[in-house]
This record gives C-alpha cells, sequence and structure tokens, in this order.
C-alpha cells in the first residue's frame, strides 16, 4: 500500500481557451494535498499523454468547453493505452451534455464531473478511487 | 452636494433608525451575517445623505454629454436611439449561419455580431491537426473569403454594422469583411462595425493566444492605424472586461484591468504610430459584462464612463470631446447561468439586460437559456432578442435619462467602485503597465484568487445559486440542444480543399511573402492582408507568417 501523495495532471486539451474551472480546481487539488501538473491550455491529446507518462502520473484530469470532447477525451485515454500507461486513470469535466456521457465511459473515462459538481465531491472521488502509484 | 443643515437633520434621523435596528437585531437576527455582491463587495443596510456628502455635484455628476459623462454621452438618451440589439451568432458552416443571421434580423436585431469557432479563433485551418473535433462546435467556421463572402450572403454592408469577436486572427479577418465590401462595390469609408482585437485580455482572461504580447499589441496598432486613416466608421478594438469577469474577477477587477488595457493601447499607438490621441481616440470601444448583481453593474458601468473620461482628458490630453466618450457593448454573464433548471436563465438574463440598459449601454447582447450547454436554439434566441425588445418598448426604463442618478446608493457605489479601480490602475502603472503586469501574472491571480474563493463560497452555501446549491430538484427538464455534428468538420474541409485547388497558388505565396516583409519591416499589415484574402490565402496560412516572424506563445498555466 502506497502512503505517497496522489499526482495529477490536469490538462486543457484542443483550442478551448476557458480556463476557469481547471485553475480553480487545481488550487483545490494543490490544497487537498496533491501534486498538481498544470498543463495550461491548448495541449494537443500527444502532448498530454506524453506529459502524463513523463511526470508519471496517478490521474489525468481533463477539461474541455468547446464541444470538441468526443473526440478529444478518447484520443487520450487511446494514446495512454498505445503507449503501455494504461494504469493512469483518466477523468473529465466541462461542458458535457448527457447523452455524451456514457459514449465517453465507453471510451475509458472514470469520471465525468459536469457544471454544479463541488470542489470537495471530485477531492472525495478522488481519494477513494485514485491510488497513488508510488 | 447637501447643506450643514441637512446633514444635521439627517444625522439626527439616522440615530434614531440605528437604534431600532439594534432592537429589532436583538429579537430578530439578519438571516445571515454579511450582505454582500456576487463579487463580494460589502453592501450597507442603508444609504443616506451622508454616504455622498463629499460629491461635488458639478464636478462628478453633471449631466449626459457633459464631462465626466457620468450620466452618458448621449444628450438625448435612448429617446434619440435605444442600445443596438446585437446578439452574438455563429454555427457550424458559414451559410448555416447565414441563415441564423437573417432569422434575427427579420425578428428585429439591428446590429450584426460575430462568433467564430476554436480553429477561426486561433488562426487554425479546419484541416488542421490542432483543430480536429472543433469544427463549427461553437461558432461559425472560417477558413478563406470563400466562407467569409457566404456568411454575409444578402447582408448590406453599407446600412448594418457587424462586430467580429476575434482577437489573434483579427487584421485578416477584418481583411475579409473590408475586401468583401470592396468587391461588392461599397467604399471603406462606408462600412461599420467591430474587431474585438483586444489582445492584453486573452493573455489576462480569454485565451485565445497566438503571438507574444510585444507583436500582438503592434498587429493592433496596425488595425487602429488602417481604420484611421481608411475606415472611419468601424471601432478597430472592442477593449473588453467581459471575459476577464467570466473568468471569476471581480467588478472592481473587471472594470480596472479593462480600463488599464485600453488605456496600455492608447499609449502603445501614441508611441508606436505618432498619432494624436484625438486621431484615433473616438473609434476605441469597449465590452463589458452584465452580471447577476444588479446594482453593482450599473454602478460599475457608470463609473466605468467617469474613469475613462478623466483619463482621456487628464493623463493623456484629449481635447476632443469624442475621445473622452466611452461606448460599449454589453453582454450578460455566461458564468450566472445554470445548466441545472435551464429556464431560470430567462429570468437571469433579463434582469442583467436591465442592469445594463440602466447603466447605458450602447449595444447589447443578451444570453440564451440554453447557452450553457450548447449553441442556441432558434426558440430560446429569440426569448433572449424578445427580452431586449420588451425591455425597450413595454418597461418604460428609455423615458428618462442615467434614472438610478442622485440615488444614495448608487452614487455612494458607483464612487467606490471607481476609487478602488483607481488603486488597481495605480498598481499597475508602477509595475510598468499592462504588459510587465501580465509578464508577472498579476491581474491572472488576481482573478485566480477571486474565481477560487467564489467557488468555496458557492459551495458553503455562502453564496446561493438557484439550482445549484438551493432549491436544487432531482428530475431535471430537459431542454432541446442545438447539435453540431462531424459532417460539417468534413464538408468544411472539403470546401476549403476545394477552394486551394481553384485558386492561383503563386499570387497567394507572393501575398504571404509581402506579409512576411511587412511584418519584418515593421510595416503596416493591413493592405497585405486584404490583397491576400482577396487572393483566397486561409486564414492559417496568414497567421502562420505571424508565428514564424513573430514567434508562438504558449499558455504558462497560472493558477
Amino acid at each position: 500500500m502506497s502512503s505517497g501523495k496522489i499526482r495529477i495532471l490536469l490538462a486543457k486539451p484542443g483550442l478551448d481557451g476557458h480556463d476557469r474551472g481547471a485553475k480553480v480546481l487545481a488550487r483545490t487539488f494543490r490544497d487537498a494535498g496533491y501534486e498538481v501538473i498544470y498543463t495550461g491550455c491548448h495541449q494537443t491529446p500527444e502532448m498530454i499523454a506524453a506529459a502524463a507518462i513523463q511526470e508519471d502520473v496517478d490521474v489525468v484530469g481533463l477539461s474541455c468547453l468547446s464541444g470538441a470532447h468526443n473526440y478529444l477525451y478518447p484520443a487520450v485515454v487511446n494514446l495512454l493505452r498505445e503507449q503501455g500507461a494504461d494504469d493512469i486513470e483518466v477523468i473529465g469535466g466541462g461542458i458535457i451534455p448527457d447523452k455524451d456521457m456514457q459514449g465517453l465511459y465507453d471510451a475509458g473515462l472514470k469520471a465525468l464531473f459536469t457544471p454544479g459538481a463541488t470542489l470537495d465531491s471530485i477531492v472525495d472521488w478522488i481519494n477513494a478511487n485514485i491510488t497513488p502509484r508510488k | 452636494m447637501f447643506t450643514q443643515e441637512l446633514l444635521d437633520k439627517s444625522s439626527i434621523m439616522r440615530k434614531k433608525w440605528e437604534d431600532e435596528v439594534k432592537k429589532v437585531i436583538a429579537k430578530n437576527a439578519d438571516q445571515k451575517p454579511r450582505w454582500t455582491t456576487v463579487s463580494d463587495l460589502e453592501i450597507r443596510r442603508l444609504y443616506g445623505p451622508e454616504d455622498i456628502q463629499n460629491i461635488d455635484f458639478e464636478k462628478d455628476i453633471g449631466y449626459p454629454g457633459q464631462y465626466p459623462f457620468l450620466r452618458g454621452n448621449q444628450v438625448t438618451g435612448y429617446r434619440g436611439k435605444y442600445w443596438t440589439f446585437r446578439m452574438f451568432s455563429g454555427m457550424g458552416s458559414a451559410e448555416e449561419t447565414n441563415k441564423r443571421w437573417h432569422y434575427l434580423l427579420n425578428s428585429g436585431q439591428t446590429g450584426l455580431s460575430t462568433a467564430f469557432d476554436f480553429p477561426t479563433l486561433m488562426g487554425y485551418d479546419t484541416d488542421a491537426h490542432e483543430a480536429r473535433g472543433e469544427c463549427g462546435k461553437c461558432g461559425v467556421a472560417i477558413d478563406t473569403i470563400d466562407d467569409f463572402q457566404k456568411l454575409i450572403d444578402g447582408i448590406p454592408l453599407d446600412k448594418i454594422t457587424t462586430s467580429m469577436t476575434i482577437n489573434p486572427p483579427a487584421t485578416i479577418l477584418w481583411a475579409m469583411y473590408c475586401a468583401s465590401a470592396q468587391l461588392r462595390g461599397v467604399p471603406l469609408d462606408k462600412i461599420g462595425g467591430t474587431i474585438q482585437n483586444d489582445m492584453l485580455k486573452e493573455f489576462i482572461a480569454q485565451k485565445t493566444l497566438m503571438c507574444p504580447p510585444e507583436p500582438s499589441v503592434k498587429l493592433i496598432s496596425d488595425t487602429v492605424e488602417f481604420g484611421t486613416k481608411f475606415v472611419p466608421r468601424w471601432n478597430t478594438i472592442s477593449i473588453s472586461g467581459y471575459h476577464i469577469r467570466e473568468a471569476g474577477a471581480t467588478a472592481v477587477q473587471e472594470l480596472a484591468f479593462t480600463l488599464r488595457d485600453g488605456m496600455e493601447y492608447v499609449e502603445d499607438v501614441i508611441r508606436r504610430k505618432g498619432l494624436h490621441v484625438d486621431e484615433f481616440a473616438p473609434r476605441l470601444s469597449f465590452f463589458f459584462n452584465a452580471h447577476i448583481d444588479f446594482f453593482e453593474e450599473i454602478a460599475k458601468l457608470r463609473a466605468a464612463r467617469r474613469i475613462w473620461a478623466k483619463a482621456m482628458r487628464e493623463r493623456y490630453g484629449s481635447k476632443d470631446e469624442r475621445s473622452w466618450w466611452m461606448r460599449f457593448h454589453t453582454q450578460t454573464a455566461g458564468c450566472s447561468l445554470t445548466a441545472q433548471q435551464p429556464y431560470n436563465n430567462v429570468i437571469r438574463t433579463a434582469v442583467e439586460a436591465l442592469a445594463a440598459v440602466l447603466g447605458g449601454t450602447q449595444s447589447l447582447h443578451t444570453n440564451s437559456l440554453d447557452e450553457v450547454l450548447c449553441l442556441p436554439s432558434e426558440h430560446a434566441v429569440q426569448i433572449a432578442l424578445r427580452t431586449q425588445q420588451i425591455l425597450a418598448e413595454e418597461t418604460g426604463v428609455v423615458n428618462t435619462i442615467d434614472p438610478l442618478a442622485g440615488s444614495y446608493f448608487i452614487e455612494a457605489l458607483t464612487n467606490e467602485m471607481e476609487e478602488q479601480a483607481w488603486d488597481y490602475i495605480h498598481r499597475i502603472d508602477d509595475m510598468g503597465g499592462m504588459v510587465k503586469a501580465i509578464e508577472r501574472g498579476f491581474p491572472q491571480l488576481e482573478i485566480s484568487d477571486a474565481a477560487y474563493k467564489y467557488q468555496r463560497q458557492i459551495d458553503s452555501c455562502e453564496k446561493i445559486m438557484i439550482g445549484i446549491n438551493k432549491y436544487n430538484v432531482d428530475e431535471e427538464v430537459e431542454i432541446p440542444f442545438v447539435e453540431i455534428d462531424d459532417t460539417v468538420e468534413k464538408e468544411q474541409v472539403e470546401r476549403l480543399q476545394a477552394v486551394k485547388r481553384k485558386r492561383d497558388s503563386r499570387h497567394v505565396a507572393e501575398c504571404l511573402k509581402d506579409i512576411k516583409q511587412a511584418c519584418e519591416k515593421g510595416e503596416n499589415v493591413m493592405p497585405y492582408c486584404i490583397e491576400a484574402v482577396k487572393a483566397y490565402a486561409s486564414v492559417q496560412e496568414i497567421c502562420d507568417v505571424y508565428r514564424e516572424v513573430y514567434g508562438v506563445y504558449r499558455d504558462p498555466g497560472i493558477y
């Protein structure tokens, strides 16, 4: 059993620049005692997967509000799998219509947090479901 | 403002009231300990004459059309002309957007406002790797002037003004508009509109990024110079606070950072282009948020007018009254709307729109109830437009100018916000200006602090949002959804490829070379952009020239 800190990569895939939520979460996760790497905006799925592996994170959190999540989120999951990093969990948030959520879960996203989710509920989920790998 | 006799009388009456308050509170405590605006500004239980006793009526309040324009620029107010009903709109292909535009015009909208998709906003063509999955999803996809001409099909460019929300590629989209006008025989001095073209707030908040701050500001100066010389009815910058506020800033931060951005542009154009302030300042325009705290927004907009007038006359020595006017567009706050119980958003938007009107806006966009989740449906956008029309035609708020002037509360709050805004402005001055402040992350971190604090206040129920943390329901009502599916991207790529096949590639290459040389020599890029877009150069092809010459700026991820 690991007693290390949870390492999370927070990323904004695609061209969407609405980063208020991602930044609030970065602080929240920092306050929750995680090691937080925030990539900033405009990351391709390739950049995110590479950063996740290089930083050896436990979980990747994706934030997209532009409507491009159906392409971008599964792309990140697939790239991690292709590179043998399928033990890195991927969760997401943003503007995700209900009807898209099952498709994203089927693609391998482990959790999706949409408008109205409290900060504590996200931290609680991560604490309950993500084990630090180191 | 008031005689000593009145103040003395008021003091006695106030003391009596305060004593009664104490008695009531002893038995019936206030529902909560703090009563604040959504920006967490504390509001007093009551305002009276003593709260504005130091106001100088002549210097601080005055009359419409008189410095410092607290009560407005237009001497006849809304009786002369309502604010422009200008709905931000764009969806999928140019053809689909054109249809929506005609719908809005036929529904009584009086000005156009363009929402572009993310690839266009970020200077990528639809077939770029970076653009995958994004085409048309949050606005219209424009790759070349071929798309642009479809977008404005049937729009009389000499009769209606068009705003374009576009920042790094603003020179290019404006070039398309200008070129399209010329191709139709409409001279450039007859077209009117606005390009947002405000990069400072991109670095601070909206984050459509391309080149570093210095060259970004240079390109903006090019548009100001070109507009001053050739397109006199065009507002070449819409100095924006909307996005700063959406990113989580307080109302005072929105006010201060927006106005200080404006000052930065003024200083840059004077320094870089050698223009006199009065040659270009009358065509600077602004864009504010209308958030949910009703009185805070009204006070903010009034303070904005007064601050700008003072800055222009006192700080920059402007002599032309038209330079002292603050002309602005307003949009109701997207971040105040909820995905839960979305019909409640109609009420929020209505209250926010009313605040914008009582604040004296020149132009207004009202959000649709479904914009929390998707692009607006026809039905939802109609309600949003009708909101403005009902305000203008039914409520009587347009009958009189600046109706809240003289209110103890509003004048006190206006003063307080102006004072706090000047504090921020001077702090940024001390840092060496806004570009320097951005480089050290100052406005970004102020906004981050405010956004985080607000979210914590929502989560703890210190601040309430109906449907989120009070009066929640388990079963949500379903609303119709506008969907932009992936065929839009496929068809747009085909269109782009067809244009590239048909055009004279050598001519395009020459045009791009000319733009590159202009950039390298520090010449004004606009004439070269107009030539290039006429030759069917694409948005990305021109942006790639900028990237090559000026470098690429990456979001540093400050939080």
